[in-house]
């Protein structure tokens, strides 16, 4: 989708000039199919047929070990609709663990790192080193980053609370076992470790603004607020509408950090949807309930996808 | 499982077939048909092998100290029987019991695997695992050569499929200088209930919380087990047809552990492993966790530490205990030269487990808990003496989904976000649910 938009907007900035002579037109022939056949290939493998057949899945009690896999319909689905159902409570708890992630750390990851993007997009002397500063983080697995912050932010032994104490602030905050504590520290050690992705990619976003276009806004007597809003935003936009998607998908399927960081504690707060279903489908053998699970949630992102795709073209 | 026969009336059958094929053993008449016979895995089994090379895969979880010692015994059992050569594979315990089944259905399983105790009725009801009843007969392994409760908990539908090798229950660490530092008696940890609360008492007159109450299944959970038992308790009844850990005795430990919390014996919110680095730090003068322990605290320098079963809080001495188990996988096509050359290897393995224990283990086998060299691990043999007071879960397919629920309670309890027994009713309605969903999955 991001992809189409960016190549459409560079088509109509530079239509294709007219052929100059008589050109022998022939059929694309077999060639383009020929280019698309290995991408094809591994689509069709990996995600169309497991995508089809998850769908099959989900319509049955489904355990690859057990002879019977009776058919039961929609009961997987049904259930998860069922306030009297096992996964009812758990399932929407874990929706709703996925839906406060998200919703505060999109716009951290959107705004944050478009700050530092743009900063480091200036020219000042030692500039490629910050830019690996930040990028740096992201670099890390989530084993590592987990681990490292959940040491960190231990309530009694970390570092974080034993620096807060040594500067005279409450030094028994529970960042890791109680609420909203634990959210804060997902997001913020979220924000962290992936921020140097989307200010990547704002960077190279940045550098395809043509510079007349400032140039003219300081002809026309424009600040540096007015490049931003007329420049560098509306320049950005593809860009923005890749980051926003690409983030908001990210962290609707975090899965890691609490898994490592939380367990999902206090109680079962912190359990992300992706944590449910892989326990419900890995753990206790009932894929088919599973795959529903992940149906719904990808129902969800797909609305939600849609949604945000729409705002951003409505804006032309 | 039949409804109208208990599980102890089973286990009874059980051992008795077991016992009627030692018999047959001695009189050497062949492979017993009670025991040998009927199953997939039917090939009568010896202590050797003399069948043409073979190869086998042996799967594993053991990423800690215990890895090397497990490979140390693979590669002398690979030197002493040339005929047979074993591969030993390693995985996180969490990605192994995912990916065991996935191998075993795609016909690519290992041909021996370990598994813990109250994993092993789950597989055997899914077909990942096959019958050893005949290899326990055919080594002469019988419940006498175990501990009960051990023994027992391999066995699933009135058929065993797993052959401890070692149980790893829940001891008392103590650190030495924060007792003393307390004026207690470092060589004398306390045994019982009041002795433990008085000593909690002391050290927090000193400033020290003495036990750090852990809201995570690693080891809260375990002591929460751990207590109920002390307190007469059951988790769930023999067949687990329902919860019982939300009745009396559950409400008694959890209510226990959260006190320790209430009244300053524990600091609030402590997070996964926080505890053991306290004990660790000087920080605390207590903690309850696995036998696995021995080896993290052997390698802090400096550290004056002991150990001792848990002290009696409760009515009667109970502790939790995880055990490691053998298994062999079921394969696409049954070789049998494979089969007997894992039981072999079973054997030879469960013989040596003095050499596991020493990796911090308490091994099945009485004959070597029993021995001196076991005697002389003081560590592993305190914590071994609990070894008749140790519980598992029933024998039942899916029983961890529902002891899932515990972790919650036990986490909403010591985090303070729910009284105990709310905590536990709440848990035990979710168990209930689980367990019928179990039993019309696995045929109950």
């Amino acid at each position: 989708m991001v992809e189409q938009t960016v190549r459409a907007e560079s088509a109509t900035a530079a239509p294709e000039p007219a052929p100059a002579g008589p050109v022998k037109r022939r059929g694309p022939g077999a060639t383009p199919y020929l280019f698309l056949l290995p991408y094809l290939l591994l689509f069709v493998t990996f995600t169309l047929v497991p995508a089809v057949y998850g769908l099959w899945v989900s319509l049955h009690e489904w355990d690859y070990l057990l002879p019977g896999k009776p058919f039961v319909g929609l009961d997987n689905y049904t259930a998860l609709f069922d306030s009297a159902s096992p996964v009812f409570d758990f399932f929407w708890q874990s929706m709703e663990a996925s839906g406060i992630f998200t919703v505060f750390s999109v716009p951290l990851l959107v705004v944050v790192p478009l700050g530092i993007a743009l900063l480091l997009n200036r020219s000042f002397k030692g500039r490629t080193f910050f830019r690996a500063v930040y990028f740096a983080p992201y670099v890390l697995g989530v084993a590592v980053i987990g681990l490292l912050w959940r040491f960190l932010l231990d309530p009694n032994l970390g570092a974080v609370n034993s620096l807060l104490g040594a500067i005279g602030l409450p030094d028994d905050t529970a960042w890791t076992t109680g609420l909203p504590w634990a959210w804060i520290s997902l997001v913020g050690v979220t924000v962290w470790w992936t921020l140097g992705f989307n200010a990547v990619i704002y960077l190279a976003g940045l550098q395809d603004i043509p510079r007349e276009l400032y140039d003219a806004a300081k002809v026309d007597g424009g600040g540096r607020w007015a490049e931003f809003r007329h420049v560098t935003l509306p320049g950005l936009r593809p860009v923005l509408l890749f980051v926003v998607i690409n983030t908001v998908l990210a962290s609707s399927n975090m899965f890691g950090q609490s898994y490592l960081i939380t367990q999902g504690a206090p109680g079962v707060e912190t359990r992300t949807a992706i944590m449910y279903i892989a326990e419900e489908g890995l753990r206790g053998y009932r894929m088919g309930s599973a795959s529903a699970m992940s149906y719904l949630l990808t129902l969800a992102l797909l609305i939600i996808s849609m949604t945000i795709f729409r705002l951003f073209r409505t804006k032309d | 499982m039949k409804p109208h026969l208990t599980r102890r009336g089973l286990l009874g059958l059980g051992v008795g077939a077991g016992g009627a094929v030692l018999l047959g053993a001695c009189s050497d008449d062949g492979p017993n048909p009670v025991v040998g016979g009927g199953g997939e895995n039917a090939q009568p089994a010896a202590t050797n092998y003399t069948g043409p090379n073979v190869a086998l895969a042996f799967w594993n979880g053991f990423t800690g100290g215990d890895g090397p010692v497990m490979k140390a015994l693979v590669d002398r059992f690979n030197s002493e029987n040339p005929n047979i050569k074993v591969t030993m594979n390693v995985y996180e315990w969490a990605d192994y019991y995912q990916k065991v089944p996935a191998a075993v259905s795609t016909g690519n399983g290992p041909d021996l695997g370990i598994m813990h105790v109250e994993q092993v009725a789950t597989n055997a009801a899914r077909g990942v695992v096959l019958p050893l009843d005949d290899v326990a007969a055919s080594l002469q392994l019988n419940e006498a050569d175990f501990s009960p409760p051990v023994w027992r908990a391999g066995v699933y539908n009135n058929k065993r499929y797993a052959i401890p090798l070692d149980v790893h229950p829940q001891g008392m660490f103590y650190n030495k200088a924060v007792l003393e530092q307390a004026g207690l008696d470092p060589e004398k940890p306390p045994t019982t209930g009041e002795e433990y609360l008085a000593a909690l008492d002391k050290l927090k007159s000193k400033g020290i919380q003495g036990h750090w109450a852990t809201p995570f299944p690693f080891t809260g959970t375990h002591q929460f087990e751990s207590l109920t038992w002390q307190f007469g308790g059951q988790l769930f009844d023999e067949q687990a047809t329902k919860p019982l850990f939300a009745e009396e005795p559950g409400v008694k430990a959890l209510t226990w552990l959260t006190d320790l919390v209430k009244n300053g014996y524990s600091p609030k919110n402590v997070a996964q492993d926080a505890d053991l680095i306290a004990l660790q730090n000087g920080k605390a003068a207590f903690n309850w966790n696995g036998i696995w322990t021995i080896n993290t605290l052997r390698a802090v320098k400096n550290l004056e530490w002991g150990v001792s079963a848990l002290p009696t809080i409760g009515s009667q001495p109970a502790a939790w205990a995880g055990s490691h188990n053998f298994v062999q996988f079921k394969q696409r096509s049954q070789d049998q030269n494979k089969l007997q050359a894992g039981k072999v290897f079973i054997n030879f393995i469960s013989k040596q487990s003095i050499e596991w224990a020493k990796g911090g283990q308490v091994p099945a086998r009485k004959e070597i808990r029993d021995g001196a060299e076991f005697k002389a691990l003081p560590e592993q043999a305190a914590i071994g003496s609990q070894i008749d007071n140790l519980h598992f879960p029933p024998s039942v397919p899916g029983i961890p989904d529902a002891m899932a629920t515990i972790d919650t309670a036990v986490n909403e309890a010591i985090l303070l976000r729910k009284e105990p027994a709310k905590a536990l009713a709440d848990a035990a309605g979710k168990a209930n649910q689980i367990l019928e969903q179990n039993r019309k999955k696995y045929g109950g």
